[in-house]
């Protein structure tokens, strides 16, 4: 018998992978419209309805009665009134491209990943015991089957890794094949439809056999109700009305659920079909619950575990066959949920938990869109076996008991606390992020305090006295009993609280709080979705979006050759009007004209915006931001450029203007070197030419004008003898003559020389014999010209009565040498320009050319010393400072 | 009576040369050295000729010229102006200040001469 | 479940005023629904639980399922209504009612 439930498992596995992989190929060839028809969404959501309703539900009639039907009133209700609700989070979802629950969540509060995160943990945390649960209900009811054959728990732990591996492989060939942005999988979705109908057909037909072929039909089933233990109506009334509130807010909320009702869907007309359909298949799914129950009660022997009795009533009558069917059903429902809540959780782990880490710690790999492809695909791939393998290790650890059995409602309570974010996030505009953490976080958190630890068992997480005395003997925090209120239902004192701390922090908090600017586009997005989002397919809607387009490609390409674009492309289309139609084609071709000047992901983004109502999905958002990165490197580097160029245009400018300052120098030294020139040679003209024409000159007249040839020539000769001098100095070609003398004998010699000019008036010269005595090792030709040079100029230009020059002697960190005399000095005006070449300190007083001061600094610049005017002496004072290793030891 | 020329020259030995050759002409020569109380002695007495040169203390030989050309009494005199510069820029400016001749050192003595009778026949 | 509706035809505007405030109803009736079930499927608290006046189960059977597929039948009329509107687009403009900014 277990073989051929394997055989028959293993078969109906491989149907529904060729199922899955058919779907997958009609998709691609076209044909997907019949995939996608409004009953294939209706079935898709029946994963609401796990192997834990499926067995459960009549274990829950058996041990309470009608309750059972809570779980299905509350998603019925949520359907029913569609139009209040789940009308606006699929056109939310649809126009928002939203991937999971977590990205809403993220989406609607700024694109907050910290939201997301946190979601995603709630999901994961909620999620995994249910997916013990699959695995715990699949295991038992091979059990069932084969009573004698499993006897240990490590085989049961072998089937339950089967189914897991199954499901996982399954998930990551059919989940992931594709990365769409619109995240829908046409295989997964279209086996999951399949399931729906095996799970409904089975259930059904094990009603049928109870009630007809067991009970004598309708009239016998509701006496033998009456007559059994369930025959009075008896109700915990917080209870009904809790646990329905409780499952229509997880059909909200929870990430599977989710996934086909917003993520997968096709077309927003398909959940009008659902309002009514869906409902009607958890009525049927519901019907015969109370029978199957009550006849189980009846038949089977007191003891059995009613969880299975939709297995066991048949097996019990020897309707194998049925039991069987009864088993794919309770297979299908176990995997169909898996399935989908690990597509569901994978996508919220990758895209919120993995691919940001990714990026941020991959940078500079993210240029290639390809890329980052892969990485999500492997991420997802990860992401699905992982969740599955948690969901393994769950079941294993907690050794599939009791435990488990309450964990359903435990886990519905968990996801339940999404619900206040979701719901003031697409009603509420004021709705803020800090709202949104405030209140999942106190929820959550009262959630597992209340409920999900101590759902382990007393003592397990929580120390058994936190459940008696309240932690650290607080008594109103006591797990079951919060504020001191006591003697509630513990799931009902959970939800309650949870949900009231929940809405409360996230309301208060919102109003406290002030959103930032994209939390308040998004969050007007999102209540606003209606006007943001055109109908689909409307013929208004397309006027009015060719005109947007219109008005949107005038802003981008001017409005000249955006006319001509749309004139083209209507002609194009062959209409008469100037707007064409917003076809593929067209849209296409304007999405390229508009990346031409935005960047592709931008263009993209707007005319999506227009055309789909689609707003920018966060793919949409980081190839924006991509693009402006790059531009914003473009530019930088532009920016770095013109710097660049800047520079060096300053550079050119400055050299130009150094190459003109030069120019100048150079035409006015020729112009000064040439008026130099010809003075004396004008003397020596005119002096010849009259010595050479006139006749009866007087001896005495000629011997003067001779003289004065003579001393013109030789003032030429000076002159010149300093230009080169200069120019040699300039160029840096003289070598030193580098020689050891005493700096007394160098003035001596300065001295007597400047003296020897007879024209000069008497100077007298005060000087420090004692300071002097220096020994210097330098050129002592050269410093003598200086000094040769700055004792003429005084004795030229000292205008005192009684001239004198002083010469002082001082050793410090350098070789001093000051020569200051007691005339007037020289004007401030001219002290800047007296070590310029042609520099004169009074004109042509003396009749030099303006070159020895120039002289002078080229020499002891070349010495390595320094030559400047004093200020602020009696007369002028000239300082030659000379470096202080030419001075050797004083003697 | 002799006629005058004004000599104003810094350089003491183109002086005597100059004035050398002009009085052996039997011109009556005035020679000062300083720019700046130039024009103030052509006010006082204007001569028939004035021989002006360029680089001078105080002044330029050109603001003279042009402060001259610009009074009644001297607008029309002679002025016969030498430099020792002797490129084309320094004679457009001249020329702008209202020269009657240029001549560049060193110079011919005869030719300077012969300029200094050209200028002195058109006067008279 | 067809988008294709009769194409708009060019109606006096007070058939239009009319058949927009026919319009408004339906989706007021599909906002109520799920109250009026909620409301349904509620009474049963009120239901005496003890002695012999209690009710039975067969008929708390009877009467659970029998709201359902009222339910049910209101919500897929409604939905055939509903569709029947959106083809003219205004529905849209109608579900905006209770959602100003």
């Amino acid at each position: 018998m277990l073989n051929t439930l394997v055989f028959v498992g293993s078969a109906y596995a491989l149907f529904l992978f060729a199922i899955a992989f058919a779907a997958e190929r009609a998709a691609l060839r076209g044909q997907a419209r019949w995939l996608r028809s409004p009953i294939v969404y209706t079935l898709s959501l029946s994963i609401y309805c796990t192997a834990w309703t499926f067995y459960g539900a009549v274990g829950t009639a058996v041990r309470s009665g009608f309750e059972y039907l809570t779980i299905y009133l509350g998603p019925s209700l949520v359907l029913i009134g569609w139009w209040l609700i789940l009308r606006k989070l699929v056109r939310i979802g649809r126009s928002q491209r939203i991937t999971s629950v977590a990205d809403l969540i993220s989406s609607r509060y700024g694109k907050s990943n910290l939201l997301a995160v946190g979601v995603t943990i709630l999901a994961v945390v909620g999620t995994t015991p249910y997916i013990a649960l699959q695995l715990q209900s699949v295991t038992l009811s091979f059990e069932v089957f084969g009573v004698g054959d499993i006897a240990t728990g490590e085989e049961k732990g072998h089937t339950a890794l089967w189914v897991a591996a199954g499901l996982a492989l399954f998930t990551v060939i059919f989940g992931t094949r594709n990365l769409d942005a619109n995240e829908r999988h046409n295989g997964v979705v279209m086996a999951i439809a399949v399931e729906a109908v095996v799970k409904l057909a089975a259930l059904l037909a094990v009603g049928v056999f109870v009630v007809w072929g067991l009970s004598g039909g309708v009239s016998g089933v509701l006496d033998k109700i009456d007559a059994s233990s369930l025959g009075q109506w008896q109700m915990d009334g917080g209870r009904w009305v809790g646990l329905t509130v409780l499952s229509a807010t997880a059909f909200l909320c929870l990430p599977r659920i989710f996934q086909v009702l917003v993520v997968e869907n096709e077309n927003e007309t398909h959940l009008r079909t659902a309002s009514w359909a869906f409902p009607l298949y958890l009525g049927l799914m519901s019907l015969f619950v109370v029978p199957i129950a009550v006849t189980g009660l009846e038949m089977l022997p007191e003891g059995s575990n009613p969880d299975l009795f939709v297995l066991t009533v048949p097996l019990s009558q020897g309707r194998d066959g049925l039991a069987v069917l009864s088993f794919l059903g309770g297979f299908s429902s176990a995997t169909s949920m898996v399935i989908v809540a690990a597509i569901a959780l994978s996508t919220m782990v990758s895209n919120h938990v993995v691919m940001p880490l990714w990026l941020r710690y991959a940078r500079g790999g993210a240029k290639v869109s390809g890329d980052v492809r892969g990485v999500v695909l492997l991420a997802r791939r990860l992401s699905i076996i992982g969740v599955v393998m948690l969901g393994y290790l769950y079941y294993r650890l907690s050794g599939g008991g009791a435990a488990l059995a309450s964990i359903g409602l435990v886990s519905f309570a968990g996801l339940a606390q999404i619900l206040p974010a979701m719901l003031g996030g697409i009603f509420w505009r004021g709705a803020s992020r800090l709202g949104a953490l405030v209140g999942l976080t106190l929820g959550f958190g009262c959630w597992g305090y209340t409920l999900f630890l101590p759902s382990f068992g007393a003592g397990v997480f929580l120390p058994e006295a936190w459940g008696a005395a309240g932690p650290f003997g607080i008594g109103w925090l006591r797990p079951h009993a919060l504020f001191g209120i006591e003697g509630i239902d513990p799931l009902l004192h959970a939800v309650f609280w949870s949900l009231a701390l929940n809405t409360g922090g996230f309301v208060l908090a919102s109003l406290a709080s002030f959103p930032g600017p994209l939390e308040r586009l998004q969050g007007a997005q999102f209540v606003n979705v209606f006007e943001h989002s055109a109908a689909p397919r409307s013929w208004t809607g397309r006027v009015a979006q060719a005109e947007d387009l219109m008005i949107m490609a005038q802003r981008i390409l001017g409005a000249r050759d955006a006319q001509r674009l749309f004139e083209r492309e209507a002609r194009r289309q062959g209409m008469a009007e100037t707007l064409p139609a917003p076809t593929p084609s067209f849209l296409e071709t304007l999405e390229r004209e508009l990346a031409g000047s935005v960047g592709a992901a931008t263009a993209h983004a707007m005319v999506g915006q227009i055309v789909g109502g689609m707003s920018v999905s966060v793919e949409d958002l980081m190839a924006v931001a991509d693009e402006t990165a790059q531009l914003m490197e473009y530019s930088a580097r532009l920016e770095a450029q013109s710097q660049e160029l800047a520079r060096t245009a300053a550079q050119l400018r400055e050299a130009n203007a150094k190459l003109t300052r030069l120019s100048v120098q150079k035409d006015a030294f020729l112009s000064q070197i040439s008026h130099e020139l010809r003075t004396p040679m004008t003397s020596i003209r005119a002096f010849s030419e009259i010595l050479r024409d006139t006749t009866g000159l007087t001896p005495e007249e000629q011997r003067k004008y001779s003289s004065i040839i003579h001393d013109e020539a030789i003032r030429l000769t000076r002159l010149l003898d300093d230009l080169l001098d200069l120019s040699v100095l300039e160029n840096g070609q003289v070598s030193l003559n580098l020689r050891e003398g005493l700096l007394s004998d160098v003035l001596d010699r300065a001295v007597a020389a400047a003296a020897a000019d007879e024209h000069a008036a008497p100077l007298r010269i005060i000087r420090d014999p004692a300071a002097e005595r220096v020994w210097l090792n330098t050129d002592l030709d050269r410093l003598s010209q200086v000094f040769i040079n700055l004792v003429s100029n005084a004795r030229k230009y000292c205008d005192a009565a009684r001239p004198a020059l002083e010469i002082r002697v001082h050793r410090g960190d350098r070789l001093v040498v000051d020569f200051v005399d007691n005339g007037s000095g020289i004007s401030p005006e001219a002290q800047d320009v007296i070590f310029e070449k042609f520099s004169r300190v009074s004109d042509q007083k003396a009749g030099g050319a303006g070159l020895g001061l120039a002289i002078c600094r080229q020499i002891v610049t070349r010495l390595g010393g320094e030559i400047r005017y004093l200020k602020g002496q009696d007369g002028a004072a000239f300082r030659v400072a000379l470096p202080a290793d030419i001075a050797l030891a004083v003697e | 009576m002799a006629k005058r020329v004004m000599l104003i020259e810094d350089e003491p030995n183109i002086i005597e040369a100059i004035s050398f050759i002009l009085s052996r002409e039997g011109l009556s020569v005035e020679t000062h050295s300083d720019g700046t109380t130039a024009n103030d002695k052509l006010r006082a007495s204007t001569p028939d000729l004035l021989i002006l040169d360029v680089m001078l203390p105080g002044k330029s030989g050109y603001d003279i010229l042009r402060e001259l050309r610009e009074e009644a009494g001297t607008v029309d005199l002679p002025v016969l102006m030498l430099t020792a510069r002797g490129q084309t820029r320094d004679r457009e400016m001249a020329e702008r200040a209202g020269v009657s001749a240029f001549m560049t050192k060193p110079f011919s003595n005869a030719e300077m001469l012969e300029q200094v009778r050209t200028l002195m026949a058109e006067t008279s | 479940m067809t988008e294709t509706g009769p194409p708009r035809r060019g109606k006096p505007p007070v058939f239009l005023e009319r058949q927009s405030y026919r319009r408004r109803r339906v989706t007021d009736a599909a906002r109520v629904l799920p109250f009026i079930g909620l409301l349904l499927w509620l009474i049963p608290l009120l239901w005496r639980e003890e002695g012999e006046a209690a009710v039975r189960s067969s008929s708390a059977i009877l009467y659970l399922f029998g709201v359902w597929f009222l339910l049910v039948a209101g919500a897929a009329v409604l939905s055939a209504k509903l569709a029947a509107q959106t083809c003219d687009g205004t529905a849209e403009a109608e579900g905006r009612g209770g959602e100003a900014p």
